[in-house]
């Protein structure tokens, strides 16, 4: 391994962080000042965008470049700064707000283009900065101070838009768990094109719990299977459950019963350009099946920014022109003497 | 043998009128081309339905293109010369523009019963109907170019395209227009298609010969051509203009130009032309809606580009909040509003001044910023070059105000060489401030902060948009605090006005009233001015460029006039604006809000009533 150059604190600012004790975005912004020193792209070489809501506060907290800029507009803003600088490597922090309802139209765009940033959901199913309202990720009927008598609407599976919109990298993580969040955040960065990370977070004061039924201590072993490329999609506290194929479907199974054995189990293939079994995995929701964290799909395409790029030098090798009035006198003129 | 009478006219209206699937925009658009080409002054005007395709020959679907040429072109002109209609539905949509003394050329070949029902006429006369009294020239379009056609194993429908192009050779005749440079311009449009191409200029020859051969039944015109400067000229429309004017301040500021954008009639050909433009380096992004297009230049104008976003009305509408994250980050970014009919969709396809009250306080909160307005289609470049270098210099939002009358409209313009326009200096951190310095230190005099680009060693901060504190760049929330950062950034755009031209006054300097307008209304005004005073009705005139913050001595001039008659096409946005900095001055307003242009005579004319002259 690599010497790091680059520790945590290079990447905390002098900022006195704002967020509610016991808030689960304290816990993912130490993942990322971690998952940035593991990068190793420098500070300034770095830029994080944010929109409007708790988890947007948390460009202030990184000593990079930063714009908290405003109400789910954050993949369209981020989108400009890599297409100026494609040398920066360009974060972007949304909630599940600020990303899937307000910005949700900027958010299948910029996934479709595969501009080459990070995209970090935090998902905590609430509006937070106002003060508890059902959000688009909030389940059906649940009840908050805007849905009084529960929701009567369906949530985004923030993973189905992804791949809905032709994403080419989807990774999952929950906020406690801090080595899973750093290790997603940097194979995130790592990929190019545009990466999506949705972090299950905790929010202490208006949908505390709402992650529980999953993500507690007693559950989460038998609830949840971290996936990881090349290896055996294996869980459970003795890590004795796998899935297998069911059909076309994904089932999940004890070794040793009803003959299934460890040949059985499937291996994960982030890599496969098609999404079908991706898309199975990042829908189990940790009933039947266990929700999946780790990096889902990680596939290689060409990266909106890259393309735009090379469009322009190809042009100008073709029929460049130095200044605007070479290319004009190129064009229809007359000359009064 | 009779002779051809030869008018000789310093300008010329000729009005190209049709289905809107006949292509008398690209019958004008040649003609105009062709008339620079020759050394004419030309001035265009396309009056196009905004349904792409309406039911064929409806007096809805009626396309119009007038076009003025000759010397000291300023507008279109009010009224045409030569009114050619295509069918029914084109003349009576289309009559009220002619001259008295005019020519009207119609296609008689679609002049047949079901044509004129279409059109909703009663009789089957047409123009007496319309009580036309002025020289109808009958002309059989159709089946002259079907017969120019008839060997040539084209199908019908690709012959009756080509009844465009037998006008514009009749129309070329007419106006001793060189054959040849119009055979051009159809080469490059048809660069592809070979077969129509040659079936274009098959027709083109037979229109021109056919004028010909009635020569003596037409008085033609010959056009007198005076360029003042010498130099390289084209024609250039304001749109292109407005996209070049960028490209020039790009190379005059040496930051990479950036539009981010998304499709709005009548803006979307600056999209397009600086999407062209990547043989120039431009990076021009369609994004997936207004609101990132506004966004996407704000993200690249952090990022260090020189940032530009295009639209019209309603695009500025849902900018609005971005507008205001760039005025409180004090970023530069350049916003172009080609103004049309309004409210809500409104008129997409014609021209209005109606969103200057929306340019200049369409925002929530104090949200002060520089807003500017071509005057002319040439303008339209110097403009953009304004818009951008004040937007980097001052590390502000600038909105240029354009409108469909002159983003569409062409006049002839001499191509300039980059050192006729000054360098943009763009406001990096000076080496000497780098030491503890904050992102919200500003230089004194101007008030301007500094530009730190990402990828700089040493500089990383963060703006927003919350307020932040005026010496340390934190989130404040202090009331105070909130006070002194909404006045400086008022002053920050007040100062701009040290640093642009002094306004200035034409027309008769000795009037005691004073003709004002704003943006592309100049041509007309400036004409109606000139009418005035040759009628013996002294009269100054001034015409808005910089509109916030106002040139300097906009105070004195205000201040010098018995009376000022402010003229703009909304009902009377400038006026008010105007009359509540300049409370003493006694205003009168000629307000028309029709999507159409002033016509000089009716500024002339309600001028005359107002000083009951």
């Amino acid at each position: 391994m690599e010497e790091l150059i680059y520790t945590p604190a290079h990447f905390k600012s002098d900022q006195s962080v704002r967020w509610c004790p016991g808030c689960g975005d304290h816990a993912i912004l130490n993942s990322l000042h971690k998952a940035m020193a593991a990068v190793g792209v420098a500070p300034h070489q770095t830029a994080v965008i944010s929109g409007i809501g708790c988890s947007s506060r948390l460009p202030y907290y990184m000593n990079t470049y930063g714009m908290h800029t405003i109400h789910g507009r954050a993949a369209a803003i981020a989108t400009g700064v890599k297409l100026a600088n494609p040398g920066l490597t360009v974060w972007q922090v949304s909630g599940d707000g600020d990303g899937l309802a307000i910005g949700g139209n900027h958010f299948i765009h910029a996934i479709r283009r595969n501009i080459d940033i990070n995209m970090l959901i935090f998902n905590n199913k609430i509006y937070g900065l106002t003060k508890g309202q059902y959000s688009p990720t909030s389940d059906r009927g649940t009840v908050t101070k805007s849905s009084p008598y529960g929701t009567v609407e369906d949530p985004f599976i923030p993973a189905e838009l992804v791949f809905g919109a032709r994403g080419n990298f989807f990774a999952r993580s929950i906020d406690v768990e801090l080595e899973t969040t750093r290790e997603v955040m940097v194979a995130a960065a790592s990929h190019k094109g545009t990466s999506v990370v949705e972090i299950l977070q905790n929010c202490v004061i208006f949908s505390n719990g709402v992650h529980s039924r999953i993500t507690d201590k007693e559950v989460r072993a038998d609830r949840t299977i971290h996936l990881r490329h090349g290896e055996k999609m294996l869980y459970g506290k003795d890590m004795n459950k796998g899935l297998v194929r069911d059909g076309f479907y994904i089932k999940a199974v004890e070794l040793g019963k009803d003959g299934y054995t460890i040949d059985d189990v499937l291996v994960h293939d982030a890599k496969i350009p098609s999404n079908f079994l991706h898309q199975q995995l990042a829908m189990m929701d940790g009933e039947t099946l266990p929700l999946a964290v780790g990096v889902i799909r990680d596939v290689d395409s060409i990266t909106y920014n890259d393309a735009v790029g090379q469009q322009i030098e190809e042009v100008r090798a073709k029929k460049g022109f130095n200044s605007l009035r070479e290319m004009i006198l190129a064009g229809d003129t007359w000359t009064v003497e | 043998m009779e002779t051809t009478d030869i008018k000789v006219l310093d300008k010329v209206v000729v009005r190209f009128s049709g289905d809107s699937g006949d292509g008398m925009q690209l019958a004008g658009n040649i003609f105009t081309n062709v008339s620079a080409g020759v050394g004419n002054q030309v001035s265009t005007f396309p009056d196009y339905p905004a349904e792409i395709r309406a039911p064929q020959g409806s007096l809805s679907g009626v396309s119009g293109f007038q076009v003025s040429v000759g010397m000291d072109v300023h507008t279109p002109g009010d009224k045409c010369d030569v009114l050619i209609a295509m069918n029914p539905a084109a003349l009576k949509q289309n009559v009220k523009f002619l001259k008295q003394g005019g020519v009207i050329i119609v296609d008689i070949d679609s002049f047949k019963e079901a044509d004129l029902k279409k059109a909703l006429f009663q009789t089957n006369e047409p123009f007496k109907e319309l009580g036309i009294t002025a020289q109808v020239v009958e002309v059989p379009v159709t089946s002259m170019t079907k017969a120019a056609l008839a060997d040539k194993g084209l199908d019908n429908k690709s012959v009756l395209k080509c009844r465009n192009i037998f006008a514009l050779g009749l129309v070329c005749w007419l106006f001793d227009r060189p054959i040849e440079a119009a055979i051009h311009h159809l080469q490059s449009k048809f660069a592809k298609k070979p077969t129509i191409f040659e079936a274009n200029r098959e027709v083109l020859q037979a229109g021109y010969n056919y004028g010909h051969n009635i020569h003596a039944s037409v008085s033609t015109y010959r056009i007198e051509t005076k360029n003042p400067r010498k130099g390289v000229y084209t024609d250039i429309n304001g749109n292109t203009a407005t996209a070049w004017g960028l490209i020039m301040a790009s190379e005059r500021s040496g930051r990479p130009l950036f539009l981010g954008s998304y499709p709005i009639t009548p803006a979307t050909d600056i999209l397009h032309e600086l999407a062209k433009r990547k043989d120039l380096g431009v990076t021009a992004v369609q994004m997936e809606d207004e609101i990132a297009g506004v966004c996407s230049a704000i993200g690249a104008s952090f990022a260090g580009d020189l940032a530009v976003t295009s639209t019209s009305g309603p695009g500025l509408a849902l900018k609005g909040e971005g507008i205001g994250l760039a005025v409180i980050a004090e970023l530069p970014l350049v916003i172009i509003d080609v103004m049309r009919g309004g409210p809500s969709t409104g008129m997409p396809t014609k021209t209005e001044q109606t969103d200057l009250m929306q340019a200049l306080y369409g925002r929530n909160g104090e949200s002060p910023l520089c807003v500017l307005a071509a005057t002319t289609p040439t303008n339209c470049f110097d403009m953009a070059f304004e818009a951008a270098r004040i937007a980097i210099e001052h590390m502000t939002p600038v909105i240029l105000l354009t409108d469909a009358f002159i983003g569409n409209g062409s006049s002839a313009w001499r191509v300039p060489e980059a050192d006729e326009y000054p360098e943009i200096h763009p406001r990096f951190v000076p080496e000497s401030l780098r030491e503890g310095w904050k992102p919200y230190k500003r230089d004194e005099k101007s008030l301007v902060r500094y530009w730190a680009l990402p990828g700089t060693e040493g500089l990383m901060h963060r703006v927003g948009g919350l307020e932040k504190d005026s010496e340390t760049g934190a989130i404040s929330t202090d009331p105070a605090n909130h006070e002194k950062m909404v006045a400086l950034r008022r002053e920050k755009v007040a100062r701009i006005a040290d640093d642009i031209p002094r306004q200035e006054v034409l027309g008769d300097k000795d009037a005691d009233t004073l003709l004002l307008g704003w943006g592309g209304t100049y041509g007309h005004l400036r004409t109606a001015t000139g009418e005035l005073n040759a009628a013996g009705i002294p009269m100054a005139f001034t015409q808005l460029a910089y509109i916030n913050p106002l040139p300097r001595n906009m105070g004195e001039i205000m201040s010098r006039y018995k009376r000022v008659i402010v003229a703009e096409l909304n009902s009377g946005m400038c006026a008010e604006y105007l009359q509540a900095r300049f409370p003493a001055t006694h205003i009168d307003r000629i307000n028309k809000v029709q999507g159409q242009p002033f016509q000089v005579s009716e500024i002339v004319d309600k001028v005359r009533e107002i000083l009951g002259k």
